[in-house]
């Protein structure tokens, strides 16, 4: 879901641009309070994780993939605001360093996929969490409902921001449903191996977990436990 | 750590593009492709003149075309979306013929859609590669810093940068190992394996950004990385120690 240069117009993709700098500006400071001086390791080896993610395809049908997009896990382990920071520079490494994504469309991007995806999938983890019983094994679950929920979320916003400043004569209900249908199929990918990547790290290290904090386990954490690779 | 990272699009070289400076790169990369964003598509001549100026950068950097063209396929997805277009946009449409006397029904206004998209990504897609081509990514950095990016974000890029490798070779191994002992990573009964890895993928790359942080304090890290100041060849050796660490 990199979105080259042309997809949309000048004006959409500055005023992306600024959203995204924004975003980003208070991630920094969130992400600073949070972690202080151990932001730039920290916030680069989850970023180096993230990316690492991406790699992973998985067969969405008809012969095409979809891989991981990473911002609800993101968000669940390290907390929204580091976890949009990362993803963003994600996508800022990508897109001047590797080609991938246009650099007029790194504003719309950075908007879509880092502060969307780890927003929407974090607020929906949180709500769902509220409901669930308190206890660790209900965290998997509700990191899986946030990403099921912030990938067709963000291709939903996608279609808004084509609607506004698109370059093709589309309908938008016929974008929104072929960009949503599409990538519900990628949100259950997405949910299943989010929630079961949350409960494998829950396994070794709940502390780990930024999502779980608050959340009483039934056992102390088992530092011995190791995850067989 | 191992040499080599984080080079994976860099193609070594002394040319006039090369030794431009990285800040210099990076405005006139993006004042490129805004161009070619804001450049109405029905100017067909003005993308020939884009394209001419691209290319006289390419021959002027002496990095060939049979390097940069196959890491062009990033670009594949979106060609297909935006061949994809004519036959879906609205508006008039036009009958072309095919050969065993079918015809094909496109939209008029679809098929400008598609080239648009289809030359604005593909001029964005190779000036992106010329700048990652002939730009060592510490150098982008340095550019990075000069136009005023955030401290922070310019250091959390380069660790990532410099541990993007590292991470990944992290990965590699642990997909060998599940292939190994009979696991296909892509298939989604073997999902739970998968999670297993990317989990204690976390878990490592989180500990050793705790021990890189350790290991820089140790070394006197007081939150500003000195390295990215001054140029890397003179000072390969005095490199800032906790960047290696």
């Amino acid at each position: 879901m990199h979105v080259p240069d042309g997809f949309f117009d000048a004006p959409t993709s500055v005023a992306t641009g600024v959203v995204a700098a924004a975003g980003v500006g208070v991630a920094l400071r969130k992400a600073r309070a949070e972690l202080d001086d151990r932001t730039a390791p920290m916030a680069g080896l989850v970023a180096a994780f993230v990316f690492a993610g991406q790699m992973i395809n998985f067969p969405v049908g008809a012969g095409t993939s979809g891989h991981l997009l990473g911002g609800a896990l993101a968000a669940v382990l390290v907390g929204p605001w580091t976890g949009a920071l990362c993803v963003s520079v994600v996508l800022l490494v990508q897109a001047l360093f590797m080609a991938d994504g246009g650099l007029t469309a790194l504003g719309t991007n950075i908007t879509l996929m880092a502060l969307v995806g780890a927003f929407v999938g974090y607020g929906v983890f949180r709500l769902v969490l509220a409901v669930l019983p308190k206890r660790l094994g209900s965290v998997p679950v509700a990191a899986a409902l946030g990403a099921l929920v912030s990938v067709p979320t963000a291709a939903a916003a996608f279609t808004l921001l084509f609607a506004i400043g698109g370059t093709a004569d589309v309908a938008t209900g016929k974008v929104l449903a072929a960009m949503v249908g599409w990538h519900l199929v990628i949100g259950i990918g997405e949910a299943v191996i989010t929630g079961l990547v949350v409960s494998a790290v829950i396994t070794s290290r709940p502390d780990l977990v930024h999502g779980a904090r608050g959340v009483r386990g039934r056992r102390a954490p088992l530092l011995t436990e190791e995850v067989p690779a | 750590m191992g040499a080599g990272h984080g080079h994976r699009l860099h193609f070594h070289g002394h040319s006039a593009v090369h030794r431009a400076p990285a800040h210099l790169k990076i405005l006139l990369l993006l004042a490129f492709v805004l161009a070619v964003v804001a450049t109405p598509r029905e100017w067909y001549p003005v993308f020939g003149g884009h394209l001419l100026l691209l290319l006289a950068v390419i021959v002027a950097s002496r990095v060939p075309f049979r390097y940069l063209l196959p890491r062009m396929v990033l670009e594949v997805p979106f060609l297909v979306f935006a061949a994809l277009i004519p036959f879906v946009a609205e508006g008039p449409r036009v009958a072309v013929p095919l050969p065993g006397g079918l015809e094909l029904s496109l939209s008029e206004s679809g098929l400008v859609a598609a080239w648009g998209l289809a030359v604005k990504g593909t001029l964005g897609v190779l000036a992106s590669l010329t700048l990652a081509a002939t730009t060592e990514p510490t150098e982008v950095l340095r550019g990075l810093q000069r136009l005023r990016m955030p401290e922070l974000l310019v250091q959390i890029m380069g660790f990532m940068v410099r541990y993007l490798d590292v991470v990944s070779a992290d990965l590699g191994r642990m997909i060998t190992a599940m292939k190994s002992r009979g696991v296909d990573p892509r298939s989604p009964r073997q999902w739970p394996a998968l999670a297993r890895t990317l989990g204690a993928l976390f878990v490592r790359s989180y500990e050793r950004g705790e021990r890189v942080h350790l290991a820089m304090l140790s070394r006197g890290y007081d939150g500003r990385l000195p390295d990215l100041d001054t140029p890397p060849r003179s000072s390969a050796a005095t490199r800032s120690p906790w960047v290696h660490s």
